[in-house]
């Protein structure tokens, strides 16, 4: 047993956490948040020449295959700054669904151009109804030829705005659900972002008479689900360190707020009410974080992880709005307004709360884990 | 990181476990679900409280972290946790919380030659049973505050006051008491630590009578007790450094998770095997999500007290100090979410204790009352939240 990181680990966060702090401080995240891409092309740059992208991919298609550990120090430490991107989109979720799923000539199409920032991806899967369930995906992919046509709306679709490409789950009639790599500047997509908490890029997306053509399905016909399910365990681990990071900045910025802050002629960090919702933040931080680390040596031990990604998603959702939502009320009145921090990070932890399954969901599974 | 056991210590925590497994069979009924309860409430209960310990002095497992030269085989922190775990699975016995839990890693520190070579062996080999004389009236949270003194006459100390909450006072054969030696100190600074037998003259111990009706705690009084020079612990006036020397022992919580993964199992067993309006209690989405949100601290308490230790392991003890409150906060309220929500899946059997009728033995309606006590002992639940704020995020500490 050995629960330190290692010597190039403890670099790799250092590094990144100059990085990040220098390159996106928070004012740049809410000029980012006001602009339409929702991003910078430069800084997302700068990101793929550090080779952050690169990490876990296997070096055949263009990566390092570093472990799964390494990635998620780096998600961590950009969780701290915010730093808008569409890394979790592209290199996570689509990157982890092809690197699952895809043939032999799609991971050695698609993945190194992820792996130097060339390519940004979003995976459509999410439709009006809003459901997690395989249920949920009803759009029809219609086969035709040697292509399948697609129609329909997806929704809540991250970063679809600046996406080259699209991951886009349908339902094929005899299939089933099918995973389809989809131009996305093809002229039958439109893009709509839809204004939300996180003021991020989450949008709309209508197909009208998309043809794909049919080696342009990721795995098989009807393996869609299985491959999303696969790479959704790894992604909320992912997810996981980026909330954990903004979990543990906005505690330190509430502690050190709570030691400047005067009122009765004493720090209000002094008054035992204030020091106790900073303990119980300090503790939903603590306990999360050291079961992040572990789900994530699993990963790279290949143990399965089914029922520890749910249980983890559960609680680090809880965990980021508890934390965010205390550090809103220690900061008194500042802390609601646009220019204190820590109200970036209380609507972060609400938009990160749906992505890869809201609480109650992941509860279900962890029940169903248990044999019930 | 490394989250694996290594083999030598797969290998002990599979020799506790056999241990453990076999020797819980000779549990009697009255030791119900084990904890203080079990083992102080009833004759039957502490007698194989006592049996364990036997067993256990026999293997050198009392005392297997302590240094060779007083019997122990100082074994790492990592291998008291797997220790402190597999016992709390299986909710056994036999390691005194008080004796073994407290005093012993206070001898080590602060006891002279000739004390560590009397007092440790019966202790490594289970026959001493001690209780804790801290607490009192109007000292509890407030510790330092104490008053019972202890004057020094002759080659002896004569102790007046009252100490209070003393768990298994009426069964322990010694007690470890902090008493005031500086009649003219107020605070901290004028305490010294002693060992005694209770069966000196002079001390009355009398019960405290818990809210199920069940007696574990108690009042003891002392009237011109006469204790000898040389069972005073370490140097006159130095007792409060001496609480605070068991620092290095074990004390991530991680029995307490342990203990809890145990009873969710039983929990599970019992929504999966029992039906209401037709349906198994397992099915009722609210039961379900119960259970998950009852697992999931179990795991991620796991997590942390593995962390506690491990960093206590490596020296880093300000965080350890800060995240043990943490673990015994969230190990408390966990155990008391637990019975809450236990017994509140059972509906109205969830008030009934042990008895034909009762689920689980009534061992949750036993916990919702018993819980209640856990937030408040060893350091209540707020003081602990001061301590992380105070040391864990560098927050102003009140004086």
């Amino acid at each position: 047993m050995n629960l330190d990181f290692t010597k190039d680990q403890d670099m790799i966060r250092k590094s990144v956490a100059e990085f990040v702090a220098k390159e996106c401080p928070y004012e740049h995240v809410k000029e980012l948040e006001e602009s339409d891409v929702g991003y910078s092309p430069e800084l997302w740059k700068k990101m793929a020449e550090l080779g952050w992208m690169q990490i876990y991919f296997p070096e055949e298609y263009g990566g390092l295959g570093d472990p799964f550990m390494d990635l998620m120090i780096i998600i961590e430490e950009m969780g701290k700054t915010a730093t808008p991107s569409p890394f979790f989109s592209t290199v996570i979720q689509c990157g982890l669904t092809i690197l699952e799923g895809g043939s032999e000539e799609q991971k050695k199409e698609l993945l190194p151009k992820i792996a130097n920032g060339q390519l940004i991806m979003a995976l459509a899967q999410y439709e009006e109804e809003a459901s997690y369930l395989p249920s949920g995906i009803t759009m029809p992919a219609q086969l035709s030829g040697d292509h399948y046509v697609l129609n329909g709306a997806k929704m809540f679709v991250m970063d679809g705005n600046i996406a080259d490409r699209l991951i886009v789950a349908a339902r094929s009639e005899d299939a089933g659900i099918t995973l389809f790599l989809v131009d996305a500047k093809d002229p039958g997509i439109t893009c709509t972002k839809m204004p939300a908490i996180g003021m991020d890029n989450v949008c709309e997306v209508v197909f009208k008479g998309v043809e794909v053509p049919k080696e342009d399905v990721i795995g098989e016909p009807g393996r869609g689900w299985e491959i999303l399910e696969r790479m959704s365990q790894k992604a909320v681990v992912a997810k996981c360190a980026e909330m954990l990071g903004g979990c543990k900045v906005s505690i330190d910025m509430t502690a050190d707020y709570a030691k400047k802050r005067v009122q009765y002629g004493k720090p209000i960090g002094g008054f035992q009410a204030i020091q106790h919702y900073m303990a119980n933040m300090q503790l939903a931080y603590d306990t999360s974080i050291n079961y992040l680390y572990k789900v994530a040596w699993m990963i790279d031990e290949g143990m399965d992880i089914s029922q520890e990604a749910s249980a983890l998603k559960a609680q680090v959702n809880e965990a980021y709005k508890f934390i965010t939502e205390r550090g809103v009320q220690i900061h008194g009145g500042v802390g609601t307004t646009r220019e204190f921090n820590i109200a970036l990070f209380y609507r972060r932890a609400k938009s990160a709360e749906y992505v890869l399954g809201d609480t109650d969901y992941h509860y279900e599974k962890v029940a169903q884990s248990l044999g019930m | 990181m490394d989250f694996q056991l290594t083999k030598e210590q797969q290998a002990l925590k599979e020799e506790f476990e056999d241990f453990f497994r076999e020797e819980m069979k000779n549990a009697p009924p009255e030791y119900g679900h084990g904890g203080l309860e079990g083992v102080y409430a009833t004759e039957e209960g502490f007698r194989f409280h006592k049996y364990m310990a036997k067993k256990l002095g026999e293997k050198g497992w009392l005392s297997r972290p302590w240094p060779k030269e007083y019997g122990g085989v100082e074994a790492p922190l990592m291998e008291q946790l797997i220790f402190n775990e597999v016992a709390a699975y299986h909710r056994a016995p036999g390691v005194d919380p008080f004796g073994i839990g407290m005093f012993a890693p206070t001898l080590l520190v602060g006891a002279n030659e000739e004390q560590k070579k009397r007092l440790l062996p019966p202790l490594a080999k289970g026959e001493t049973f001690y209780c804790q004389g801290w607490s009192e009236p109007d000292a509890g949270s407030d510790l330092a505050s104490l008053t019972t003194t202890a004057v020094k006459d002759g080659d002896h100390y004569v102790i007046n006051g009252q100490k209070t909450w003393t768990s298994g006072a009426h069964r322990a054969d010694h007690m470890f008491l902090l008493a005031r030696t500086d009649p003219d100190s107020t605070r901290s600074r004028g305490l010294s630590m002693f060992n005694l037998r209770m069966d000196y003259p002079g001390i009355e111990v009398s019960p405290i009578l818990y809210m199920d009706n069940k007696h574990l705690y108690n009042d003891v009084f002392f009237n011109n007790v006469r204790i000898p020079e040389y069972d005073r612990i370490g140097a006159e006036n130095d007792g409060w450094n001496l609480t605070r020397a068991t620092m290095n022992f074990e004390r991530s919580g991680a029995g307490v998770f342990a203990a809890a993964k145990t009873t969710l199992q039983e929990i599970i067993d019992y929504v999966k095997t029992t039906k209401r309006d037709g349906k198994f209690l397992s099915e009722n989405p609210i039961v379900r999500q119960k259970i998950a949100k009852l697992f999931i601290d179990t795991e991620v308490g796991q997590a942390l007290a593995y962390r506690i230790t491990w960093l206590q392991q490596q020296g880093g003890l300000i965080f350890a100090a800060s995240a043990a409150s943490e673990s015994k906060v969230f190990g408390t309220e966990l155990s008391q979410r637990m019975a809450n929500y236990a017994t509140e899946i059972m509906g109205l059997y969830g008030q009934l204790e042990e008895s034909q009728w009762a689920p689980m033995e009534g061992t949750m309606a036993t916990l919702y009352q018993f819980c209640t006590g856990m937030n408040i002992w060893a350091g209540s639940n707020e003081i602990q939240r001061n301590l992380i704020a105070w040391v864990g995020l560098n927050l102003p500490r009140f004086k």
